[in-house]
């Protein structure tokens, strides 16, 4: 009987097979071209830093959840990402204990204690990260390069130097373990966008944003700078953490906007702010305090652009 | 004489102002940079809660309840004066690192709190144990802040170098202070973490039978009490949700 293969049921009725552990895995594999590229370019003690920080943030997760007697959810690679990404923005030099503590507290203060995956008001990573930043400045901004302890090339825009950008382009550089190779980011960056699992908004308002507000600008750090110098503005794209922010920090699910008018506003908030910070800044890089802050503004970016029901809004 | 003891164990323990009350959070939280500082702002804020309390106490016939707040300033002003010109005088140290914290001591929630609440109503003894007890919550609660920034920020206790600190410019290996306790997001972070400490520790001491008595001496309506801990429990407000 025909009748017999008709379904009702209430909504959802379209189902996808996406989980959150499926797309972790995505992020992770993306991951790895600027995780191998980091290995190559600064050696053993990145791998030494990548692989410290990973373990750390599972291990944390799961003895957290053991202990609270919640559900362990290290299977869907969120505390891995977190882990991975972390140790993707620690200078090579820092001690390997220093990954680990971030790790903790990114996993166990700026995740867990919020209720965990989903209820993060920050970027676990970046949470991380700033917390290290702000309690050992000395060890997190040193870079040791080839035995040499040089500026980073930000460091030598700020200071008003020329820089090398194909250098900053294939990644030979001084910086935190995978920020450097742009080309290896932005292959990872592909391959997200390719299976889906980010879009274009967050990352292409951010980058726009920012060129615009460093084409405008620039001349305030530099005076030797024109307006829109094409020179210049792809240094300041290639160089420090901006490709690494805007691909995979930026478009963290939890901590983004889900409209998508809140999107943009998002992405060009982050794209100002960044700006802001590099040029008038104290310091030459300023993409994690950007995206942080931009994270902590999501609930009123989500609350002006939500969207009207059909129907509702129109003359009176 | 029970009345009194039971008021510095209410001040210390039950509703200990620093974690349970959550009252002076600004000095608290700006303040709490090392044990020293802790010991001495909790210790000063005491002198001042005892001796307007104890004073306040004394006029609470003579003062008109619509002047009262103007009242308990004027009162705490002036004691805070006189324990400023002291510090400045005795422990200049300690005056210059508490700096401007010690003036705003007048306006410290926790003393315009007990005058209102408990001084200004009751009998000058029970006022004056009022005062040393809350006051030494308070002193309690700053030092044990203190104490734990100090240590992870500096990695010393009361100003002694208990962990040798690392030297990175001679490779000396040693204890890395974590220098986010000393600032400002420190303070939140520890207070955050002792007051969960502290109430997980009731917690089992309820679960094990050992009754934690409720508020007493409120006797008034929750509206103006501030002691989130308790809100309702005890005297009903009628305007509690289910």
């Amino acid at each position: 009987m025909s009748e017999n293969k008709l379904k009702i049921s209430s909504s959802p009725h379209i189902r996808s097979k996406t989980t959150s552990g499926n797309i972790m895995l995505m992020v992770v594999i993306a991951l790895l071209p600027a995780a191998a590229f980091g290995v190559y370019n600064f050696k053993l003690p990145a791998l030494i830093m990548l692989i410290s920080t990973t373990v750390s943030a599972v291990l944390t997760e799961y003895i957290y959840e053991k202990l609270m007697h919640k559900r362990i959810t290290i299977g869907d690679f969120s505390a891995a990402v977190t882990g991975l990404l972390l140790g993707l923005n620690m200078p090579p030099t820092a001690p390997w204990w220093m990954g680990a503590l971030g790790s903790v507290f990114g996993i166990l203060i700026v995740k867990q204690l919020f209720g965990g995956l989903g209820q993060n008001i920050m970027n676990p990573a970046l949470g991380a990260r700033c917390f290290l930043l702000i309690s050992f400045t000395g060890q997190m901004t040193t870079f040791i390069y080839d035995g040499v302890s040089g500026p980073t090339p930000l460091a030598l825009l700020k200071s008003g130097k020329a820089v090398d950008t194909m250098d900053m382009l294939i990644g030979t550089v001084p910086g935190v373990i995978g920020e450097t190779s742009v080309i290896a980011i932005i292959i990872g960056a592909i391959f997200l966008i390719l299976t889906g699992v980010i879009d274009l908004r967050i990352p292409g308002t951010y980058i726009v944003t920012f060129v615009i507000f460093i084409g405008i600008f620039g001349h305030v750090q530099n005076p030797a700078v024109g307006y829109f110098d094409p020179q210049y503005i792809t240094a300041h794209l290639c160089g420090g953490g901006l490709m690494l922010g805007a691909w995979f920090m930026a478009t963290d699910y939890v901590t983004s906007p889900i409209t998508k008018k809140g999107q943009y506003v998002y992405g060009a908030l982050i794209g100002i702010l960044t700006g802001l910070f590099r040029l008038f800044g104290g310091s030459a890089e300023g993409v994690s305090y950007a995206i942080i802050i931009s994270n902590l503004l999501v609930p009123l970016i989500e609350k002006v652009t939500l969207p009207k029901p059909f129907g509702k809004g129109g003359e009176k | 004489m029970s009345n009194c003891t039971e008021r510095l164990y209410n001040g210390i323990i039950k509703e200990n102002p620093t974690f349970v009350l959550m009252l002076g959070m600004c000095p608290t939280l700006a303040v709490t940079t090392s044990a020293v500082n802790g010991l001495g702002m909790g210790l000063s804020t005491t002198v001042v809660l005892v001796l307007s309390n104890m004073l306040i106490s004394m006029l609470r016939k003579i003062i008109p309840d619509s002047l009262r707040i103007p009242a308990f300033i004027v009162v705490v002003a002036s004691f805070v004066t006189i324990v400023q010109f002291l510090l400045q005088g005795f422990v200049p140290s300690l005056y210059a690192s508490l700096g401007l914290y010690i003036p705003l001591i007048v306006v410290n929630c926790i003393i315009l709190g007990r005058a209102e609440s408990y001084a200004s109503k009751n009998p000058v003894l029970p006022s004056i144990f009022d005062g040393i007890g809350m006051g030494l919550g308070f002193t309690a609660g700053l030092t044990c802040i203190g104490v734990v920034r100090e240590l992870i920020g500096a990695g010393a206790v009361f100003g002694f170098q208990v962990l040798p600190i690392a030297d990175i410019s001679t490779g000396q290996a040693g204890y890395v202070p974590v220098t986010i306790f000393i600032l400002a997001p420190g303070a939140f972070l520890v207070l955050a973490g002792l007051t969960a400490l502290q109430n997980r520790f009731k917690r089992s001491a309820a679960k094990k039978g050992k009754k934690v008595p409720e508020s007493a001496g409120c006797g008034e309506g929750c509206a103006s009490c501030g002691n989130s801990a308790c809100s309702g429990k005890v005297f009903p407000t009628g305007n509690e949700k289910e």
